[in-house]
């Protein structure tokens, strides 16, 4: 017997309740160079669209080689006096940045969800809040590096390219720019094209709270203006995170330049469940795991293992859970699962669910939620009876698709977590205190998860081992790509 | 068998249906929804005859104001023992029912068969529903048996009454001694004879004991139920108790109980609220929505 959680009768349900606040979006968005708003000498613009209802927000500058050069420029002009203050100088700017995108929050929570198709929920719970932890906590670094790197005498690197994805927009832009800052890097950073709007309203804050010239720009472009950038001569660093692809692409591009690197890639992370665990709540796990922001989460825990004794309580459940997330308009507060990034992720994610079902593996789409018309959708879903060579269960999808699997003791699912290119990230469910540090520490993953999935803190470094990248965000670790250390 | 719990999930997951936005008509029909669930309580050493019928009449009719559609009448009205009678007179041809403490309420350290002479008089008496307390010394001791058959005796005592089990949780502290504490009364019950929809509901708290109810808490008690009924096809009734004073709170635990158990458990058949001062904040919150505007707490009745 089952419990329909998502009833379409007149019972009691939740009317929508739409964030109302309105935020304004200028027509043509320029790029930030120099501490100001300036035309694309390349002339070019391009179109950012509403991922949830196909319709276009606004025009984005397109930054050509010669934009690149004067972000670059305005960088390298800005480092010497920037590089120079004193910590504790560098550090109040950074807190009233941090200050301003509290007080300004909703407005960005609300651009992020239009621009991106996250639901205002975790754009309003979990992106922003940590935006302005991430400043908050690199403003406190600034005046204490002598403490981070005990015995050596650390000096900014320099210029630093800073290329990020779409999936946290505004998140990713505080993981790279608060502690490349903090150390007395000067930045230029490019958003993903398909969602600029929130780093560049980044900008105005930099504007309002009076940080310097140059010290941190934001182009906006395609993969070509990326690509520029990281060859870029004066560019000491390239900071890069995305597909595993693109990371190998710029390994090549940039090998022996001398330039200074960290990757943050691509995953295939293993979610652990042993039948001693707390199931109910391994199941929240598996939730948050893979469906937090569509699925659109490099450490996603997209191979779910479970202990064969418990695979059928375990799919029972998962099932019954998925049927009640609410899926539809992001900006509805009561939003689990908003709309995927772009039409080209979508025809991906599509791409991968046909595979699973030609190599033979099971799909559960259960949630009953109706899709609206318009816009990028994606049913959330899971696999079973999936095996360990299918395409599903090895390549990143990044979406809402789950392949669930099993195993009989602790050493097969080490193993079988371990069977993958990829090292980003890994969760472990079990009652049992031992068994957690044993699997854990076996577990070939940059950050391992304990009864729990998907947390996150600035003070916690985040990276990965093998494909997944190198290189830590986050926490002390995070200051050590953007020093050089010498001793005095 | 007992379940492991894991308390930091437990409560990420509560914690998500605080998040949930509920407004325009679904906080009209989720106010009115959690009035019908109250059970209108008042449990003092000075509580007096006059007390509980002015309770019995709020629980009848909870503002005398006008006010459309008709607003409902409560569903019990939970009193101790000695008062069930008075209680009984007062409802007499009105839709709430009478709820009596007993079996010691709310320590339940008494010789069992005083606990169960507790539970026959007050049913004597006229009470529809017998909210009992089960035995935490003999849980926390270990002695399972002990406490379900104690439970079990309870039952049978009760009649044709129905059966509120209180697990007073702030003394089980553990959300795994929770699950145990519900699985246990909820199969104790069930030994007994075949249980009809809302014939047995598990209790968070005596409102005697701090922390009462919380959300945590009551998800772990709605995963209880909720696993029962899918093994047997038996529903269970719900009834968090102490601690739930606004009408936000009350919302929270609905949608809660809509996300746990499913729309069919949101009703007073299934579950309630221990509450006194909840009904008066519902009732502002209603007036609020309809009227626009607040009005002053003198506008409703103290009882």
């Amino acid at each position: 017997m089952t419990i329909a959680t998502q009833d379409t009768s007149t019972e009691w349900d939740y009317s929508p309740a739409l964030d109302s606040t309105k935020v304004t979006i200028e027509q043509k968005n320029k790029l930030y160079i120099g501490g100001k708003f300036v035309s694309p000498r390349s002339r070019a613009w391009f179109a950012t669209t509403n991922p949830a209802t196909e319709k276009k927000l606004a025009d984005i500058a397109r930054a050509g080689k010669a934009d690149v050069n004067a972000a670059v420029f305005a960088a390298k002009t800005a480092l010497p006096k920037w590089s120079r203050l004193s910590g504790s100088e560098r550090a109040k700017y950074l807190y009233r940045i941090a200050r301003r995108i509290q007080e300004r929050a909703r407005e960005f929570a609300i651009l992020e969800t239009m621009d991106g198709g996250k639901p205002i929920k975790e754009s309003r719970d979990v992106d922003i809040p940590l935006v302005a932890q991430h400043f908050f906590y690199y403003a406190g670094w600034a005046d204490k590096l002598a403490y981070a790197f005990p015995g050596a005498s650390s000096s900014p690197v320099g210029v630093c390219a800073q290329i990020i994805p779409w999936n946290f927009p505004l998140l990713m832009a505080s993981w790279k720019l608060a502690p490349a800052l903090a150390c007395g890097n000067t930045c230029v950073l490019k958003p993903a094209e398909t969602t600029s709007l929130t780093a560049l309203r980044l900008a105005e804050v930099f504007q309002e709270v009076g940080l310097p010239d140059g010290v941190a720009n934001i182009i906006t472009g395609e993969g070509d203006t990326g690509r520029f950038l990281a060859e870029h001569k004066a560019v000491h660093k390239v900071a890069f995170t995305g597909s595993t692809e693109v990371g190998k692409l710029l390994m090549r591009q940039t090998a022996g330049t001398g330039k200074k690197r960290t990757l943050e890639l691509g995953g295939k992370s293993a979610n652990i469940i042993f039948a001693d665990a707390a199931i109910d709540q391994a199941v929240e796990g598996i939730i948050s795991g893979i469906y937090f922001n569509q699925g659109h989460v490099c450490c996603a825990g997209s191979r779910l293992f479970v202990e064969e004794s418990i695979l059928e309580e375990v799919i029972h459940k998962l099932t019954r859970r998925l049927g009640s997330l609410r899926v539809g308009d992001p900006l509805d507060k009561n939003t689990d699962l908003g709309a995927v990034n772009s039409k080209e992720q979508l025809k991906t994610i599509e791409r991968y669910i046909r595979c699973g079902v030609e190599e033979g593996a099971e799909l559960h789409q259960t949630n009953t939620s109706r899709l609206p018309k318009k816009g990028n959708w994606c049913n959330p879903c899971f696999f079973t009876d999936v095996q360990p060579s299918h395409t599903i269960a090895r390549e990143e999808i990044f979406g809402p698709v789950l392949s669930v699997m099993t195993f009989r003791t602790p050493e097969e699912a080490i193993a079988r977590a371990n069977n993958s290119p990829y090292g980003l990230a890994a969760g472990v469910w079990t009652n049992k205190g031992a068994k957690i540090f044993e699997v854990a520490k076996k577990l070939d993953a940059g950050i391992v998860w304990c009864n729990t999935y998907n947390k996150f803190d600035a003070a916690s470094p985040f990276g990965g081992f093998k494909e997944s990248g190198f290189g830590r965000e986050g926490g002390v670790h995070g200051l050590r790509p953007y020093v050089r250390l010498g001793g005095v | 068998m007992r379940h492991a719990i894991d308390t930091v999930m437990v409560e990420q997951r509560a914690a998500s249906f605080t998040r949930r936005s509920i407004k325009t008509d679904s906080k009209q029909q989720g106010l009115r929804l959690a009035l019908s669930m109250i059970d209108l309580t008042t449990l003092e050493g000075k509580d007096s005859p006059e007390k509980v019928r002015s309770l019995c009449h709020k629980a009848v009719t909870p503002w005398e104001g006008i006010i459309e559609p008709h607003l409902p009448s409560v569903a019990a009205v939970c009193v101790y023992p000695s008062l069930v009678k008075v209680a009984k007179r007062a409802l007499e041809g009105s839709s709430v029912n009478v709820a009596s403490v007993a079996t010691g309420f709310p320590s339940g350290q008494y010789p069992l068969e005083v606990r169960l002479n507790d539970v026959v008089e007050a049913v004597s008496d006229g009470a529809d529903e017998i909210d009992m307390v089960i035995n935490r010394g003999a849980f926390l001791s270990g002695c399972f048996d002990e406490v379900a058959d104690e439970i079990a005796q309870v039952r049978t005592a009760c009649g044709h009454a129905h059966l509120k089990i209180i697990l007073e949780t702030g003394e089980l502290e553990t959300l795994e001694n929770v699950r145990l504490a519900s699985d246990i009364a909820i199969q104790a019950s069930a030994s007994v004879g075949p249980i009809a929809d809302g014939e047995v509901f598990i209790k968070t708290s005596t409102g005697k004991v701090s922390p009462a109810a919380t959300m945590p808490v009551t998800l772990v008690m709605l995963e209880s139920i909720r696993d029962y009924y899918e093994q047997t096809g038996v529903r269970i009734g719900m009834k968090p108790a102490g601690g739930i004073k606004t009408a936000k709170q009350a919302l929270h635990y609905l949608v809660m109980v809509k996300e746990t158990l499913g729309n069919d458990w949101l009703n007073p058949h299934l579950f309630r609220f221990g509450a006194s001062s909840l009904t008066n904040d519902v009732l502002r919150q209603i007036c609020k929505q309809q009227t626009g505007h607040y009005t002053a707490t003198y506008d409703f009745s103290e009882a």
